[in-house]
């Protein structure tokens, strides 16, 4: 591959992806103060020691964002591993095995997807303990029937093409033909999505801290620190934006690639183009 | 303006905007100066393969470009006006009055959300051509002409509720009720079965003469154009290879080009008698979708070594679920496979391995056929590595070898099918059947997604393929001249039943069954004045019943 | 009419029986799940003796089949049971509630859904040049932002610094539609920021997939004008796809009601959930999920209802 055909646009999802990664691992390294040190006034504006302001309990605000990275980049990428595993390894097989498997678990997949995610979520968390297992179970599991549906039907389009009926023929067994006739022809599709889950997740678990039924003080999360700060607007205190701006940044730059991963991959489809 | 020229098309020039995902937009010159006039009421065929640039022509015609399609030079008089200097609104007063469009799938050029009626006589209201009512009585008179069923009645209908063929002549008289000068008929009868395109033919020729109508006709079957057309011109890559009578182009071709279309399907095979024992015989079979009806029923037939059986028929004969029953991947209802003297088990994931070697597939599109993320080398070895268990250099020889018999360069090996064009991947799907020594291969009509000249290559190589390892072909086609150029012995489909079945000379001498009769009289042959040979035969004989 | 009648017939059965479905999976994610509310009511400190007979004022002590069909009973009637916390009725408690929140939804669908096919048609009219290139990437950041992102920068704009909108939207039993109107503006703002871009670039595909059908090019070969080609023979086909669209987009919507009405601390549905989500209060819990997911599975209904409908092949059988 090329780097040069990689268009700008990817390449700044890319950068700042990258920079946020960056601050996430090394938070307690780059950032100036403590997460929970009540450093100065209540609100302080952008200052040269505290460049983003305080928050609503005089704690630095940057420091807290660097912190924050961290919790919401690590629960959502986990709650991501675990709606991708789930949901990938399931739409494959109920595709390639077909029959009432397949029904099985498409019927229930339906079935909790007639219920929006955020509302399920809801209804589930008001009996479950709270806390941080509990939320990246519940998410993973209930994204991960978005997943399924997603790779089941990319396998399903590649298992009715005539070089997977041709494998068939020659008496492949299934584990080849899905990792090595189905797979590389569902990858790219794959990735694509999973940047998208990545985003869900994120503003998923912002939402709910931002609700107050994510992650809990003092634990410092974006959607939490939403929460925090939200009175200040009122007041003109512009600090619950820089969290919720963190949140949008973060997420178009993984639209971004994954924007860019998914044209690239049209042109793969086979055939010559142009005409 | 002149009658002899009231269509000149000046050294047009078509180009094209490629976009693909990931590079920037190139242009793309498809037509190079192509320059062709037309005298009232005269037809004229455009003929050439894929990529000649013939219906880009025909809708210049209309100053229309499809998809990133741009005329980009030259001059299009109609009626001596140029119309690429059109306005806008010039050209709407324009189209559907002076030139009309016929397009090749009519099932999906109709609006599904209104009548048949209402859209014939469309274009006729819109130029303020005639009231309503005489509209609606000039769209009947032409039902009746193209020989439509209820040609009162029939306008009321929306366009699911009407099959292909008629479909295809409604829209003929879509074109022809605003009495326009020109109607350009885009391939209109390839989509459809033979049986129905001699009448979908028969009645386009008829509304022409009947109206007077000039027409240009494209098509990539000459044996088509040659019944209707007053003039051909060839056509290849964009440019005019040869312009003249049909009597003169069929007859005496000037071009190289020209006579090898002209001669296309002219191979000739010697016909191999049956032997004591046939390698796979196929007996009493039914088979069917799921819970669904039976899709064949109670099929016979024998398949003999180093032969070719042909099985032939048209859409929903059955002749491609005879071809899976065979596979096993439809193990049949009732009845038996016996291949080399012993039972075939009716399913395929219940057979041994050596079973599966011995009988390969080859698909009509290669370009589903072959996994494009493998290398062409993945594709022909996986075979050779599966069932011999042969690696390293040894396979990579073998795999060079196969390269050669398919008359491909050795370094093919590393390509991906997306870099092939469509006769070299078909040729690469050979060599895949091939590389397992199979005693059978099934055919499932290989040849008809490619250009004639393309298939001519790819049946040469099959029946040289055939001389040399002495395999068996079951070759599942539609096409009647592909079955002469190469069968042993042939089995005509009909309904899921076997109409006719015998050695190839056996089936193609008369006395025919009704169904056979139909089939074989209904194949355009490359002669003049075959198609009113054949429409007035027809006629005597329902005359005489 | 007989096919379209039946299928129509079939898609409402299939409705209901989801929406039967969902109640059950919504009283066992509820109930034989960890936790337990006599002791969340309680506190740690509860003598077991209180326990023992909340347990039993709750009908804890029954088999969960026969409290299933008690609490779906009570529903068929109308009777949403009893809020745990405050003991309030909560049929009561969701009627004004309710109302607020579509009110909220039906001023954001007035202004998102004729604002998204406007704009979604420009889209198409000029596709790939800059307006359909400036719709596309605002549609990739729409669907980026947070919807507390979207409020919060409305409140400080137009709440705070220009004053235009009151910051909370306060609605109150009695008050004139003007004010409420006023009220809700910048919560229903929020809203149609939200699904707007998502609901444009569905329109844009959903006509440009009808403006590439073969029939549109006949139309045009036939000299048409632009307005005639789109008017008779792109829009009766294009209707259906961008009413899915547009429901789609409202079930959406309503989901997107939860977040919105906090943020605006606006006395409907969503913020009532939330409130009794925390106090662990099961029954309003189960309430809401449960109207949230009948509206939800209603308005996809709908949707599938219409495409049956304009289906001429359904309308007119063969």
């Amino acid at each position: 591959m090329d780097l040069k055909t990689i268009p700008l646009s990817a390449w700044l999802g890319i950068f700042s992806t990258s920079l946020f990664a960056f601050a996430a691992i090394f938070a307690p390294l780059i950032a100036p103060y403590g997460l929970s040190d009540v450093v100065g006034d209540v609100w302080e504006p952008m200052s040269r020691e505290h460049l983003l302001g305080t928050d609503n309990l005089g704690r630095d605000l940057l420091s807290r964002m660097i912190y924050g990275a961290r919790t919401t980049l690590t629960i959502a990428a986990l709650a991501t591993i675990v709606s991708f595993t789930l949901g990938a390894f399931l739409g494959m097989a109920a595709a390639v095995i077909g029959g009432w498997a397949d029904q099985l678990l498409s019927r229930g997949v339906d079935l909790l997807m007639s219920i929006p995610t955020l509302i399920f979520a809801l209804v589930v968390l008001s009996v479950m303990p709270a806390n941080i297992l509990t939320l990246i179970l519940v998410m993973g599991i209930l994204d991960a029937t978005r997943v399924f549906r997603l790779s089941r039907a990319v396998a399903v389009d590649v298992n009715v093409m005539d070089f997977v009926e041709a494998a068939k023929l020659r008496g492949e067994g299934r584990i080849w033909i899905i990792t090595r006739e189905i797979l590389p022809n569902a990858l790219s599709t794959l990735v694509a999505e999973l940047g998208l889950r990545f985003i869900f997740m994120v503003l998923f678990l912002s939402a709910l801290s931002f609700l107050g039924l994510g992650i809990q003080p003092p634990e410092a999360d974006w959607g939490g620190m939403v929460k925090e700060n939200k009175d200040g607007i009122i007041f003109g205190i512009p600090a619950a934006l820089i969290p919720a701006g963190a949140i949008a940044v973060l997420a178009i730059s993984v639209n971004l690639i994954a924007d860019w991963i998914l044209n690239r991959t049209t042109d793969l489809k086979g055939g010559r183009g142009g005409n | 303006m002149n009658d002899a020229h009231f269509l000149d098309i000046r050294d047009l020039k078509i180009g094209v905007t490629v976009r693909e995902p990931g590079t920037p937009p190139r242009d793309i010159t498809i037509v190079h100066g192509v320059s062709t006039t037309l005298g009232k009421g005269k037809v004229l065929g455009l003929i050439g393969e894929s990529g000649a640039g013939k219906s880009t022509i025909g809708l210049s015609s209309l100053a229309y470009g499809r998809g990133g399609v741009e005329i980009t030079g030259g001059e299009v008089f109609v009626n001596g006006r140029d119309i690429l200097e059109m306005g806008r609104s010039g050209l709407n007063a324009f189209r559907g009055r002076e030139v009309s469009y016929v397009s090749q799938s009519a099932a999906a050029g109709f609006n599904p959300a209104h009548r048949l009626i209402d859209q014939v006589i469309e274009a006729t209201l819109e130029h303020g051509l005639m009231s309503k009512a005489d509209a609606e009585a000039r769209a009947k008179e032409l039902f009746a002409a193209l020989s439509l069923p209820d040609p009162e009645t029939i306008g009321d209908r929306y366009p699911h509720q009407v099959s292909g063929g008629q479909l295809q002549r409604v829209m003929t008289a879509m074109a022809l009720c605003p009495k326009p000068d020109l109607i350009v008929f885009d391939e209109p009868t390839t989509a459809l079965d033979v049986t129905t395109q001699i009448d979908v033919l028969a009645a386009i020729k008829n509304a022409i003469r009947l109206t007077g109508v000039a027409a240009l006709y494209i098509t990539h079957d000459l044996a088509v154009v040659a019944q209707v057309a007053d003039e051909i011109m060839v056509l290849r890559d964009g440019v005019t290879i040869e312009h003249g009578s049909t009597k003169q182009i069929i007859e005496d071709p000037q071009e190289d080009y020209t006579q090898a279309l002209v001669s296309v399907r002219s191979i000739v095979h010697q016909e191999k008698q049956p032997d004591a024992q046939p390698l796979i015989r196929m007996e009493n079979i039914v088979a069917g979708y799921g819970s669904g009806p039976d899709v064949i029923a109670d099929v016979t037939v024998d398949i003999y070594q180093g032969q070719t059986l042909a099985v032939v028929g048209e859409s929903g004969s059955g002749k491609s679920t005879l071809a899976r029953v065979l596979t096993g991947l439809l193990p049949a209802r009732s009845g038996q496979i016996s291949f080399d003297g012993r039972t075939l088990t009716n399913a395929q994931k219940d057979r041994p391995l050596d079973d599966l070697r011995d009988i390969q597939m080859i698909y009509q599109m290669a370009d589903t056929a072959m996994n494009p993320r493998q290398t062409i080398g993945t594709i022909i070895g996986r075979p050779i590595e599966f069932y011999f268990g042969i690696k390293g250099q040894e396979l990579q020889n073998r795999i060079a070898a196969l390269l050669e018999k398919i008359e491909l360069p050795a370094d093919m090996a590393s390509r991906y099918p997306a870099e092939l064009s469509g006769g070299q991947k078909q040729r690469v799907c050979i060599a895949r059947a091939l590389a397992a020594e199979p005693k059978v291969i099934i055919c499932d009509e290989v040849t008809s997604a490619l250009d004639p000249l393309v298939a001519d290559g790819i049946l040469k190589l099959l029946l040289d393929l055939q001389k040399r390892e002495n395999v068996a072909y079951m070759f599942i086609t539609h096409d009647l001249a592909t079955v002469k150029a190469i069968a042993d012995s042939i089995a005509v489909m009909h309904l899921g039943k076997l109409a006719r079945y015998g050695t190839k000379t056996h089936v193609l001498t008369p006395p025919f069954d009704d169904y056979t009769d139909l089939l074989l009289s209904s194949v355009p042959e490359m002669e003049l004045g075959w198609l009113e040979a054949v429409t007035a035969s027809r006629k005597m004989e329902s005359a005489g019943n | 009419m007989g096919l379209a009648f039946k299928l129509i017939a079939q898609r409402i059965s299939l409705g209901i029986l989801l929406l039967f479905a969902v109640s059950v999976l919504i009283f066992v994610g509820t109930q034989i799940l960890p936790g337990d509310v006599a002791q969340s009511i309680l506190g740690q400190s509860a003598t077991p003796e209180n326990l023992a007979n909340l347990r039993k004022d709750l009908g804890l002590n029954d088999p969960p089949l026969t409290r299933y069909f008690n609490w779906l009973g009570g529903i068929m009637v109308g009777d949403l049971g009893t809020a745990l916390t405050s003991g309030a009725n909560i049929s009561e408690a969701i009627a004004s509630r309710l109302g607020n929140t579509l009110f909220l939804a039906a001023v954001a669908a007035v202004i998102s859904v004729p604002t998204a096919i406007f704009l979604g048609l420009i889209a198409v009219r000029y596709k790939d040049r800059w307006p359909d290139k400036l719709i596309s990437a605002s549609t990739l950041a729409s669907i980026s932002l947070p919807e507390f992102f979207i409020g919060y920068l409305l409140i400080l704009v137009f709440g705070v610094k220009l004053g235009w909108f009151p910051t909370v939207a306060t609605v109150y039993d009695g008050m004139g539609f003007g004010d409420r109107l006023n009220a809700v503006m910048l919560p229903a703002l929020t809203l149609t920021l939200v699904v707007l871009a998502h609901m444009m670039r569905m329109t844009r595909a959903a006509i440009l997939n009808v403006m590439q059908s073969a029939y549109i090019e006949t139309a045009e070969l036939k000299g048409l004008s632009s307005f005639k080609v789109i008017w008779k023979h792109a829009l009766p086909n294009a209707i259906s796809p961008v009413i899915n669209v547009v429901m789609l987009n409202m079930a959406y919507l309503i989901v997107g009601v939860v977040v919105v009405e906090v943020i605006f601390v606006y006395p409907g549905m969503g913020q009532y959930l939330v409130d009794h989500v925390s106090k662990r209060d099961v029954p309003v819990v189960q309430a809401c999920g449960l109207i949230f997911a009948a509206i939800y599975i209603g308005l996809n209904l709908i949707a599938d209802i219409i495409s049956v409908l304009s289906n001429p092949r359904l309308r007119h059988p063969k």
